[in-house]
């Protein structure tokens, strides 16, 4: 948002050279008019960096509650939560390993899979799709985006799960299973429910965002550049992979991140096709939990301070995991266009 | 006359409305468990009706119920889980006895129909601790000769999210099984040695609807509803029995209510030849001294009302009404325990 706002108030100050509004003389050499649309400006600068701040000023507020009720147990566990993979209520001992381990393994599975899917979908759409099939596919790939999630979760249940466990997972067990080292990753009864349903359900949910829009920065760029590589003799390959991705690296980064964040964060959809066990395995058909789905489904009930705290921390967990992913492609980002200003 | 004049009294007459219609009725409110909201807001319904007073019950779970009751933010909150008699002096409550329902371990096999399959508590912990395998395991064939038990994996399902249901089944568990009681415990989520979790009972029942050779449990009215293959259970006087309104209000008639204890009684493992043993009350909290007495007497008004006339629609709910001299202890109670600030019993 402050990227907004800064090259607006430049543009203000650059149209009216005397922008002092408190100054007197500049004020009494102004007609009644147009102290009025002054003080128009004013208001109107001031309200949109009110809400501007008012985004700030809530996140703010929400790492400061969470830290502030997940004290009791930050005390009692200290770091050791991060690294326990002990949840047990009855006992009031709580660790955080396993959603972390699940809320990581299924996003990284959801994005391994929609990352591919979606710029297929995107260069399909911008450079190959004949005109007229443009727009319903685009359509349908918003409306996806417009599912609620408890349809999705609903719908991995009782579609999804009978016909992945008798079909898919077989095959799986029988294949890829059977290499030792990889093996143990396809390993067990298969029950179409788990940390590899929950990866596949959610990159269903995160390619609409991710491919539209990666098709909205690839119709960025300017035709000219892509006329001109293919008359250099490119390819449509080398013209995506040269020409169009280095010119929206920052919109497709964009993008990712925007599915990532919903990954990370998605609550009805996994508990549905995750299984909610609070055990690390390391088969990706076994069941799991996510840090999400965890708070979902035990908050409601939770009674006692340090059984409701715990769930807080892990709430605080995913905060900082969403921030430090976020964080993290800025960088990737910065460095790309450092190492871009070197190369040319 | 001026405008700011009939504004006057208009505001005038609006709030002399107000006023009157408050005398009238009175709304009270609750806030709590889930599991028997579906009978709280037909009894809420039908008192409407009958009375004028409503009844604004937000189904926000256990815990919500019991903070809010704690706070005095609602007239009464709801627990399926009991609070101990420390608790209840410590945040000044009451406590009584609201309905019944049950708990019914369903199953998926092929072959076997429902009420066939019969299971004991050892064996029901067992298999649930994981040390029970297979489904034709000698301790299951045991209890079922001739019934044909195949050579299966048994998958175990259980709820994901904190629920009273999952309280009554651990609870009956830490009852038969003293390895279940040292190594998992009881409480509304617990620390689950096997299997997969759903969440709620839909949850649980589309689990064991599509995977072969599973067993869980859900509250008796949704295995009713859904048609769920159930069990037979043995109780504590060796007998089996099949889960019905019968062995629920069986099992609540044996149970040992106590005023003094804040009636304090989970209703597994009951004596009695024909109780069921995965039983259970839920429970309503209520302030011991009331700030506001007319509200917490249109609430006690509701109960009462609800104690004497709601049973068919319980029933009709598949929940199990309380038995009739449980509801008297409970009415002598409220006359001995809930007072206003005065001193001067509500009820």
């Amino acid at each position: 948002m402050g990227t907004v706002i800064i090259p607006f108030s430049g543009h203000k100050s650059a149209m009216n050279p005397s922008h002092f509004p408190n100054e007197p003389h500049a004020l009494a050499r102004r007609s009644p008019r147009q102290r009025l649309y002054q003080f128009g400006d004013v208001l109107f600068e001031n309200l949109t960096r009110g809400f501007a701040f008012l985004v700030l000023g809530t996140i703010v507020a929400i790492l400061v509650s969470l830290v502030v009720t997940s004290l009791p147990s930050i005390k009692a566990f200290g770091f050791g939560f991060l690294l326990s993979d002990d949840w047990d209520p009855v006992r009031e001992q709580f660790g955080a390993l396993v959603p972390i381990y699940g809320t990581l393994v299924s996003s990284f599975i959801a994005m391994l899979i929609a990352l591919p899917i979606s710029f297929g979908i995107a260069i399909f759409l911008t450079e190959m799709s004949p005109a007229w099939l443009k727009r319903p596919l685009g359509t349908a790939i918003e409306l996806l985006a417009a599912i609620p999630s408890i349809i999705y979760g609903m719908w991995g249940l009782f579609v999804f799960t009978p016909v992945f466990s008798k079909t898919v997972e077989p095959l799986l067990i029988a294949t890829l299973g059977q290499i030792p080292g990889v093996g143990a990753l396809f390993h067990g009864p298969p029950m179409g429910i788990g940390m590899l349903t929950a990866g596949m359900i959610l990159a269903i949910m995160i390619i609409p965002f991710i491919s539209s829009v990666m098709r909205d920065v690839f119709e960025l760029v300017p035709a000219v550049l892509k006329e001109s590589a293919y008359g250099l003799g490119a390819t449509t390959w080398e013209v995506i992979w040269k020409v169009v991705l280095p010119y929206t690296r920052t919109g497709v980064v964009g993008g990712v991140m925007l599915g990532l964040g919903r990954a990370l964060g998605e609550t009805m959809a996994v508990t549905f096709v995750i299984g909610n066990a609070q055990r690390l395995s390391v088969s990706l058909l076994a069941p799991g939990n996510s840090i999400a789905s965890s708070l979902a489904n035990e908050f409601a009930e939770a009674v006692g301070d340090l059984y409701t705290s715990s769930l807080i921390e892990l709430g605080l967990i995913l905060f900082l995991i969403t921030t430090v992913v976020l964080a993290i492609a800025k960088l990737m980002l910065l460095r790309l266009g450092r190492l871009e200003g070197t190369r040319s | 006359m001026s405008l700011s004049c009939i504004l006057r009294r208009l505001a005038a007459t609006a709030l002399t409305l107000a006023a009157l219609s408050q005398a009238h009725a009175l709304d009270i409110t609750g806030a709590g468990a889930t599991f028997p909201y579906p009978v709280y807001a037909k009894w809420a319904e039908a008192y409407k009706a009958a009375s004028g007073n409503g009844l604004n019950y937000q189904s926000i779970g256990s815990g919500g119920g019991i903070k809010q009751i704690k706070a005095k933010t609602v007239d009464f909150g709801a627990t399926d889980k009991p609070l101990t008699k420390e608790e209840l002096d410590r945040d000044n409550l009451v406590q009584w006895p609201m309905v019944i329902g049950g708990v019914v371990p369903v199953i998926n096999l092929e072959g076997i129909r429902a009420g066939q399959l019969r299971l004991s508590g050892t064996v029901l912990a067992d298999i649930y601790l994981g040390k029970i395998k297979k489904w034709n395991d000698p301790a299951i064939v045991e209890l079922n000769k001739g019934l044909m038990l195949p050579n299966q994996d048994i998958l175990v399902v259980a709820r994901s999210d904190g629920s009273g249901t999952t309280f009554i089944f651990t609870n009956y568990l830490t009852k038969v099984s003293s390895e279940w009681k040292s190594r998992v415990g009881s409480d509304t989520a617990v620390k689950w040695p096997i299997g997969i979790n759903g969440k709620g009972n839909e949850g649980v029942a589309s689990y064991v609807r599509q995977q072969a050779g599973s067993i869980g449990y859900v509250e008796y009215a949704y295995a009713l509803q859904n048609k769920m293959t159930h069990v037979q259970m043995k109780n504590r006087e060796g007998q089996f029995v099949a889960p019905d309104e019968k062995s629920f209000s069986a099992a609540a008639a044996n149970g040992n209510w106590k005023p003094e204890a804040g009636f304090y009684e989970i209703l597994t493992e009951e004596p009695g030849k024909a109780s069921w043993p995965i039983t259970g009350a839920t429970f309503i909290l209520m302030q011991k001294v009331q700030d506001k007495p007319e509200s917490a007497k249109v609430a006690l008004n509701f109960f009462d009302w609800a104690y004497k006339n709601g049973g068919k629609v319980a029933l009709t709910l598949d929940y199990i009404p309380m038995p009739e001299s449980v509801v008297r202890l409970v009415e002598g109670e409220w006359k001995r325990a809930l007072k206003d600030k005065a001193g001067k019993p509500v009820f």
